[in-house]
């Protein structure tokens, strides 16, 4: 079978220059097997249009960068093989970021700020001992722990999220599951009432309107629908008790 | 409009990866005003990458009995092939343990000790219910005890976002998106970067009483690398810019046993530490007939040339993308895959379309890790500037020597951190910055004429990326795992002359912004500087250490070769000058590994 041709139509625009209304770009290009997108995009920068801006770190779906609307849907392009796709493939950033350019949106400062909002640390009056032993945890727990903390901040969850679409302050799934994070962890002493402080408002929990489109589109496959529902439940609880 | 914005602080740290962000919490706890600057988000460095764990020698786990730091600095030492800074590693030993507390304490979901008895590689292994609960460790090459720390095979995702949430806590400034140019220096003292905003290509000024460079390696230097593509060494080439700060056994370059193939994506050490097999195209597991001790688990140079021995005698796999051998941790069984080796299973799904629980995981030695870097003492300052530090894969401290143990990376960014961040946040409190304008605006001047130069092709057409991938293409093909004279000579040949054509690149893209070409081109005759570094060393080096083996020289020399190579580039020149200074030898006197070729141990009548 001869490779396919494939015809990228990519969504154009710099905000640095904004008389350059946004546009869509046409680029066709040969298929090659195993051909992911990180190799489609990297192909077309180097060989027909070198001022396009993507964003791709790792290439290994592992950090997070490369985020994008591939057709519609939110999901991480290095992870994504054409051979999967329609020969015409169509893509966008991700909305609800600022955009930096073309394909490039700032998730870094989005979800740092969610980061400090939701005081996503440990919290404990305890100091670091360097000559003691450390304190114990069972096993399970760590793995629940880890089950959470895998989320990458890739921001697919949110770019494919009707309420934070609508709503820019609402933390949105990577931001609850976050919080649930710290909540499952026994090193956090943080009580109910201090977490609902930073979630338990429109803008945290109770914004989501259940949609789970986070759910479907995680790329890694976090059980976000299960997240937000434990936090939902313990935050409807800590506010009946105020 | 200002040509550049200006920023000052006590201290300016280059790299937001573990290393990074350990030294800025150190400095900014002990009172400094720190900003660190990264290439992406701090969360995107590949520090995030790393999946199988950190060395400790907590001593928890059943097959770790009896470990302390004696032992894991004696191994880490025959690791190094006796090329390492003993003193460092000796540091280093003895504060691993508390430093993989301190980031259990900060939030690491670290494996945990599980009482009873298992299975592992025909053997069983029962685990002390009282030692249930505390800090887990699994297996990992050329390591006398069970010392690897892990949380599954994420662990470096968890150390970094862990990291980074105490950097959010303490409000520490970060400026992503910050690409560092030169630094800013008057041939005593170091004063800060110019630095070159991706957003929008605006350049910046940074003054600082102290500059730290912790910007990882260079595997991308090669074609086939593990690494993140932000891992084009910048920090290093940098340094050597400057024409007075050595670089430090360039040669030593760690090739990873395990890159899947085509995509090089690292397939993790604790697939092997976890009981996996290296079997060839009959499916015969030969690591054994090799290393009869330590069979897939030695130490990582030796597994890699001991697939290409083996590959080479016909027994590879044949593909579209070179011959190759096969991973096999099918008999691992389904729930600790999908438990303990999840991301790697999920690598080997999207990116290979097959399912390690049945089938086979194609696999190839690709470089990994950069031993060498910028040379410092062990306080970690640099060599030739006052109040220039770097740490971690960057740095050459060097407690690596010609190879690196699997779980030793990830332990040296942090305890380095600690250590160097306490020396540096010392340093900072004591001096005072003196800088002058005039040297600020001949740096940024230079920095400028050079990108007007490339925006108006003013010295010539030639395309970034076609160089870029010549010299990929030499180092994979001249400074790979085996190496000898002609091929290095050659290497060093074609790379000295695409360090003259780098000075001709220019854009087709106009430049403007943050535009990516302009990043590329401005990065491209450092990197090509770094890989000439490193053919170069390779060449001189008439002896097999580690890491570097010569097939010409194929024994370690210590009468001769016992020593660091310092490559320098003196400003204007048009290659490296390579000066040489011995190894820190304080406990253990060279002698035999245990594994590897030179080892009585090893088969002698492998097939």
């Amino acid at each position: 079978m001869s490779p396919r041709q494939l015809t990228f139509h990519i969504f154009r625009y710099n905000p640095e220059t904004p008389k350059n209304e946004p546009a869509t770009q046409t680029y066709d290009l040969q298929e090659e097997p195993g051909m992911t997108l990180f190799i489609a995009l990297n192909k077309i920068r180097e060989e027909q249009d070198p001022t396009l801006k993507f964003d791709f770190v790792c290439r290994a779906g592992i950090c997070g960068s490369c985020g994008m609307l591939i057709n519609g849907r939110p999901t991480l392009a290095c992870k994504t093989l054409t051979k999967d796709l329609p020969k015409d493939v169509t893509l966008m950033p991700l909305p609800v970021f600022k955009l930096l350019g073309d394909l490039s949106v700032d998730t870094g400062t989005w979800f740092r700020v969610v980061s400090l909002r939701t005081e996503a640390w440990i919290h404990t009056d305890k100091t670091f001992r360097p000559d003691a032993q450390e304190d114990r945890m069972d096993n399970e727990t760590a793995l629940k722990i880890y089950e959470v903390e895998r989320c990458i901040e890739c921001g697919c969850c949110i770019g494919g999220c009707a309420t934070a679409n609508i709503k820019p302050d609402f933390i949105g799934a990577a931001g609850v599951n976050r919080v649930a994070r710290f909540m499952i962890d026994p090193r956090d002493e943080r009580d109910e009432q201090e977490y609902f402080d930073v979630v338990g408002s429109e803008d945290g929990i109770f914004g989501c309107v259940g949609l789970m489109a986070c759910d479907d589109n995680c790329p890694i496959g976090i059980p976000l629908q299960g997240q937000l529902a434990y936090v939902r439940r313990k935050m409807a609880l800590a506010g009946w008790k105020r | 409009m200002s040509r550049y914005d200006v920023f000052n602080s006590d201290v300016i740290i280059v790299g937001a990866g573990l290393a990074g962000e350990r030294a800025a919490i150190e400095a900014a706890s002990q009172g400094l005003n720190v900003i660190i600057l990264s290439l992406v988000p701090p969360r995107r460095s590949h520090s995030s990458a790393a999946q199988g764990g950190m060395q400790a020698s907590l001593a928890n786990s059943a097959m770790g009995k009896g470990d302390n730091p004696d032992v894991h600095f004696a191994d880490t030492v025959k690791g190094s092939d006796w090329g390492c800074d003993q003193d460092v590693a000796r540091l280093f030993a003895e504060t691993a343990p508390i430093a993989v507390r301190q980031m259990a304490f900060w939030g690491v979901p670290w494996n945990r000790v599980v009482a009873g008895k298992r299975m592992y590689d025909g053997k069983e292994i029962e685990e002390d219910p009282e030692k249930e609960g505390l800090i887990a460790a699994r297996n990992f090459g050329g390591t006398a005890k069970w010392r690897t720390c892990y949380t599954a095979d994420g662990t470096g995702h968890t150390l970094l976002y862990t990291m980074d949430s105490v950097v959010i806590k303490l409000g520490i400034t970060v400026h992503d998106r910050t690409e560092v140019l030169s630094l800013i220096h008057d041939g005593v003292r170091c004063s800060g970067v110019v630095a070159r905003c991706l957003r929008t290509g605006k350049l910046r000024v940074y003054t600082a009483k102290s500059t730290v460079m912790a910007t990882g390696g260079y595997g991308r230097l090669y074609g086939a690398s593990t690494n993140a593509i932000i891992n084009e060494g910048s920090g290093m080439f940098v340094a050597l810019e400057t024409g007075i700060v050595p670089l430090g056994n360039m040669e030593a370059v760690q090739f990873h046993p395990t890159g899947i193939v085509p995509t090089w994506i690292l397939i993790t050490e604790g697939a092997r530490g976890d009981g996996g097999y290296l079997l060839d195209k009959d499916l015969h597991r030969f690591m054994p007939d090799y290393e009869p001790n330590k069979k897939e688990l030695a130490s990582r140079d030796v597994v890699s040339r001991r697939i290409m021995q083996h590959i080479r005698k016909g027994y590879g796999v044949e593909s579209p993308y070179g011959a190759h051998v096969w991973l096999d941790i099918r008999h691992l069984g389904e729930k600790h895959i999908n438990t303990n080796l999840r991301e790697i299973a999920n690598i080997c799904r999207n990116f290979a379309g097959i399912d390690p629980i049945r089938d086979l995981i194609p696999v190839r030695p690709t470089q990994h890790y950069s031993m060498g870097g910028i040379r410092t003492n062990i306080d970690g300052m640099a060599y030739g500037l006052e109040g220039l530090f770097a740490l971690g894969e960057a740095a050459c401290w060097d407690m690596h020597g010609f190879n690196r143990l699997g779980g030793n990376s990830l332990a040296e960014t942090i305890v380095a951190g600690m250590i160097v961040g306490d020396k540096i946040a010392k340093y900072t409190k004591e001096t005072s910055l003196h800088i002058s304008s005039a040297l600020i605006e001949e740096q940024v001047k230079f920095q400028e004429d050079r990108i007007q130069a490339l925006i108006h092709c003013r010295n010539g057409k030639e395309n970034v990326y076609q160089l870029r991938r010549e010299m990929e293409q030499i180092l994979s093909e001249h400074v790979g795992i085996f190496r000898s004279e002609q091929p290095l000579k050659k290497a060093v040949a074609q790379l000295h002359e695409l360090h003259q054509r780098s000075f001709r690149v220019g854009l087709r893209s106009g430049g403007q912004g943050g535009d990516p070409e302009l990043a590329s081109a401005l990065r491209i005759t450092g990197m090509i500087r770094l890989a000439y570094c490193i053919a170069a060393g390779a060449l001189a080096r008439q002896e097999s250490r580690g890491s570097h083996f010569r097939e010409d020289y194929p024994k370690r020399d210590d009468e001769n070769w016992l020593k660091r190579t310092l490559a320098y580039w003196p400003v204007g020149s048009d290659q490296p000058e390579l000066k040489y200074e011995p190894v820190k030898i304080t406990e253990l006197p060279p002698g035999d590994r245990g594994y590897g070729e030179a080892s009585t141990q090893a088969a002698k009548a492998a097939p």
